[in-house]
């Protein structure tokens, strides 16, 4: 009873220190950025590292929380018609680009219907639902779809669907624009310099929109290419934040453990990274399904959860991820059972032939990995070879179709019609990309199920259909699924309010403060 | 007279070799799997052939690979190194940034490595056998047998994340906005843990080098002589030995010289340090052909100019040698 008192008043006591925490303004942040991007006008380019620094110069017109609710950004408000499609958005006032100039739902419409149609490819497939773009007056835009399409209102992240300045672009050649290496945007914070090979400094948009935001004065985004010196940046306190991925697996657990240092795994909702080795589904050994179950049985997903990526994982038994919608919990498993694995390959009468295994050339963790595989399967019986390449290497090679099995992981977007069924349909069977349907999968009933799920407005009607192809995909297993991966982002303590929303550092720095 | 008939020699000489190393550096490029185009696509996280075909339409991956080569040469001879798509800058606006930082550290670490290991070679050789030699000879071995990224790793272990002396990375303090003086004597602080360690592997052979060749100067007969004639054994070390020992020096001083532009690669690395070395190993995994090209090409220019330098250098250092085109 004294014990439930005590830890009652504890409780209270820790609610009031967080009620009192009042956030400051002021104060300067320094940030890894790993690589260095190549540019940073978001429209033109959407790598991870890009975005990373341009998600808090650029906006789009909404925001999502951790469970991928729509927020308000560029957007204060939205509504969308019952049959699925009139999307009217109203627009903030009082906004103004970078330069000064005001912003209005022109810059929207014109972003979306002309800049990015001809630059962004996964915005594209978005835009292939839309009748028009309009904007009936100055802070109201209106997106008017020819059929409903499920995942639309998820398409208005930074990085899917960023505002990009009218006055600089029009008319222009977007590519060749030199604006482009002096970024506009209206976000909460302004590009001031980039120093080659060294820094990109950020600072602070003093007449952002929303009053007392954003509170850090500056931010110092720091390229230092090698993983172990990242981490000892960050020891040493020249580094106060390295977003999920920067360091190496094995260093983590020393990073966490260090005075004032905090984690999260949270902030990467939205892009909810799904591993998996794409199998080729076209030739060889592995075109035989039954040949494929057994390179599930015979993985011990668990061992490179807990020991590769030292428990910052989970095992992934879909092709769609447990962290986003339309997973379905029921989903057959294929559980490591070796002996399993050894039956069926005595099954199809495997003759030793090796299978080649291409690792994906991101660093140590990855490479430790393919080891890992290539053990479990050197335990059953299948002849494996690791076939070492560079990221260059790596992408003419799945480009090419010239593998069996190849490591990857993609990111969902928060819908499988946006971020699964093009690793799975058969319309996007082509050579010479490693983004589409590099397996070379084909199953017409599976392309019917999302096709017809991504035209469904209501969720529970969707689910029926990606439950179905979930249950297919995965008989035949189209993919070999690993894990569906966290990247902590490691950070001081003293730094507030980093990740709030569905995609963490990329747009963190808008309610960011220091506690110092 | 003669001379300067030599250099203009050496110096067509060397633009024949540059030419074909332009060519076969361009071949060895494309021969390397994927290109710029896909690697960007790649980086994309999601790409269609329309996009594919955009950027190898733009970077003119879509021409024959004749016109292309024939296009780099042209544009070459015109002083134009080409325009790196992916960083959308010209090369050589892009070499010219990074280079002052990569000759900075370079440049210190061919001084300290000269220095250090010379003076290191002459005082094991003038106590030769005795501990002293021992202890240089021993620590040089050491010092040319260790990989430089784990000397640059444990460096950075002891005098930064151990002792706090040195900063581990980078080239300044970023955001301190230091001017002057002590702009200088923060980059001067930030050099000192990469400008030794690149030059360590060097300072170990100029010492080993040194030593080898002043022990076999000091057994002439002309040394003998010196002595004879009553000279102090510290004029006859700087005057009589290491004169004639120093050319096996001169030599390995303008290979050193040669990789002052191309040769910190793993050093830049490790250290963040922002300078060419990074920006070509970059663009090698980038495949941003010109940009590497561009590198290439001022690395090896580099290379024939210093072996020139050095073929010049024999004649002051001893006025014996001919020079013989």
């Amino acid at each position: 009873m004294k014990k439930a008192l005590l830890s009652g008043l504890i409780g209270a006591a820790m609610v009031a220190t967080a009620a009192m925490a009042e956030p400051k303004s002021g104060g300067r942040i320094n940030v890894v950025v790993q690589p260095e991007p190549p540019g940073l006008m978001l429209g033109l380019i959407q790598n991870g590292p890009t975005q990373n620094v341009a998600g808090n110069i650029y906006e789009s017109l909404l925001r999502y929380d951790k469970d991928l609710n729509p927020q308000p950004s560029l957007a204060k408000e939205w509504t969308v018609s019952d049959d699925g499609l009139t999307y009217t958005f109203k627009l903030h006032s009082g906004v103004k680009w970078h330069d000064g100039e005001d912003f209005s739902a022109d810059d929207v419409v014109f972003s979306a219907d002309v800049f990015l149609r001809e630059t962004h490819a996964r915005f594209r497939v978005g835009l292939e639902h839309v009748e028009s773009i309009t904007a009936p007056d100055a802070e109201t835009v209106v997106f008017q779809l020819k059929n409903p399409f499920g995942p639309f209102l998820g398409m208005f992240e930074a990085g899917t669907m960023p505002i990009v300045p009218k006055h600089i672009y029009e008319g222009t050649s977007f590519k060749d624009n030199p604006a482009n290496a002096t970024p506009i945007g209206t976000g909460p914070f302004k590009f001031e310099e980039w120093k080659k090979g060294s820094y990109i400094h950020l600072v602070k948009n003093e007449d952002y929109y929303i009053d007392g935001l954003p509170y850090l004065d500056e931010i110092y985004w720091q390229v230092i290419p090698d993983a172990a010196a990242r981490a000892v940046a960050f020891e040493t306190g020249q580094i106060d934040v390295l977003p999920g991925g920067s360091v190496e697996n094995f260093d983590v657990p020393r990073l966490a453990g260090m005075d004032n240092v905090c984690t999260t795994t949270e902030g990467w909702e939205f892009f909810a990274p799904h591993s998996f080795m794409w199998v080729n589904n076209r030739e060889g050994w592995t075109a035989k399904p039954k040949f494929r179950q057994a390179l599930m049985y015979a993985m011990n997903r668990e061992f490179m959860k807990d020991v590769i990526w030292n428990g910052y994982a989970e095992v992934a038994h879909s092709p769609v991820s447990s962290k986003t919608r339309f997973y379905d919990t029921d989903v057959a498993k294929y559980e490591f059972d070796p002996e399993k694995a050894k039956a069926l390959l005595d099954e199809v009468g495997y003759d030793g032939t090796p299978v080649r295994i291409l690792p994906l050339p991101y660093g140590e963790t990855w490479n430790r990995w393919a080891e890992a595989v290539k053990q479990n399967l050197d335990a059953v019986g299948v002849k494996t070879e690791i076939v070492a390449t560079d990221v260059a290497g790596w992408n003419q090679k799945l480009s090419d179709w010239d593998f069996d099995l190849g490591f990857t992981y993609l990111y969902q977007y928060g819908d499988p019609a946006l971020g699964v069924g093009r690793s799975y349909i058969s319309s996007n069977i082509a050579k010479g990309s490693p983004w589409n349907n590099v397996s070379g999968y084909e199953n017409a009933e599976v392309d019917q199920l999302f096709a017809d799920a991504a035209l469904k407005a209501s969720a529970a009607e969707r689910q029926e259909l990606y439950t179905k192809a979930q249950a297919q995909i995965v008989e035949d297993v189209a993919a070999a699924w690993l894990l569906e991966l966290s990247f902590p982002t490691i950070y001081r303590c003293d730094v507030k309010d980093l990740v709030t929303t569905a995609i963490g550092v990329n747009d963190g720095f808008k309610d960011a403060w220091l506690d110092r | 007279m003669q001379t300067l008939r030599y250099i203009l020699m050496r110096l067509a000489k060397a633009a024949v070799i540059l030419f074909a190393i332009v060519i076969l550096n361009f071949c060895l490029i494309h021969a390397a799997p994927g290109d710029p185009a896909a690697v960007m696509a790649g980086e994309a996280g999601a790409s269609d052939e329309l996009f594919l075909q955009q950027l190898r339409e733009k970077f003119g991956l879509d021409q024959p690979f004749h016109i292309q080569l024939w296009k780099y040469i042209s544009g070459l001879l015109q002083l134009d190194m080409g325009y790196s798509y992916r960083q959308d800058a010209p090369v050589w606006d892009l070499i010219m940034d990074r280079l002052p930082a990569t000759l900075l550290l370079t440049g210190a670490a061919f001084v300290l490595s000269i220095v250090l290991g010379v003076v290191a070679g002459v005082m094991a050789a003038v106590r030769v056998g005795k501990w002293a030699d021992t202890a240089i000879t021993v620590a040089a071995l050491l010092l040319y047998a260790t990989p430089l990224f784990w000397v640059a790793l444990m460096a950075i272990l002891l005098f930064s994340v151990q002792l706090g002396w040195f900063p581990s990375y980078g080239m300044e303090s970023i955001g301190s906005e230091l001017t002057g003086f002590r702009y200088w004597l923060d980059v001067a602080h930030h050099l000192v843990l990469p400008a030794t360690t690149l030059g360590l592997f060097f300072t170990a052979i100029y010492a080993r080098m040194t030593r080898a060749s002043f022990l076999e100067t000091a057994a002439e007969d002309f040394v003998k002589t010196a002595r004879a004639k009553g000279l102090s054994e510290g004029r006859i070390a700087r005057r009589h030995i290491l004169r004639n020992a120093i050319l096996p020096v001169v030599t390995l001083a303008g290979l050193q010289a040669g990789q002052i532009v191309g040769g910190a690669v793993l050093t830049e690395t490790v250290f963040a340090w922002p300078g060419i070395g990074r920006l070509m190993f970059d663009a090698l995994l980038q495949r941003d052909y010109n940009v590497l090209l561009g590198v290439f090409l001022i690395s090896s220019a580099m290379v024939l100019l210093f072996n020139l330098i050095t073929d010049l250098i024999y004649l002051l250092v001893d006025p014996r040698i001919e020079l013989n085109t």
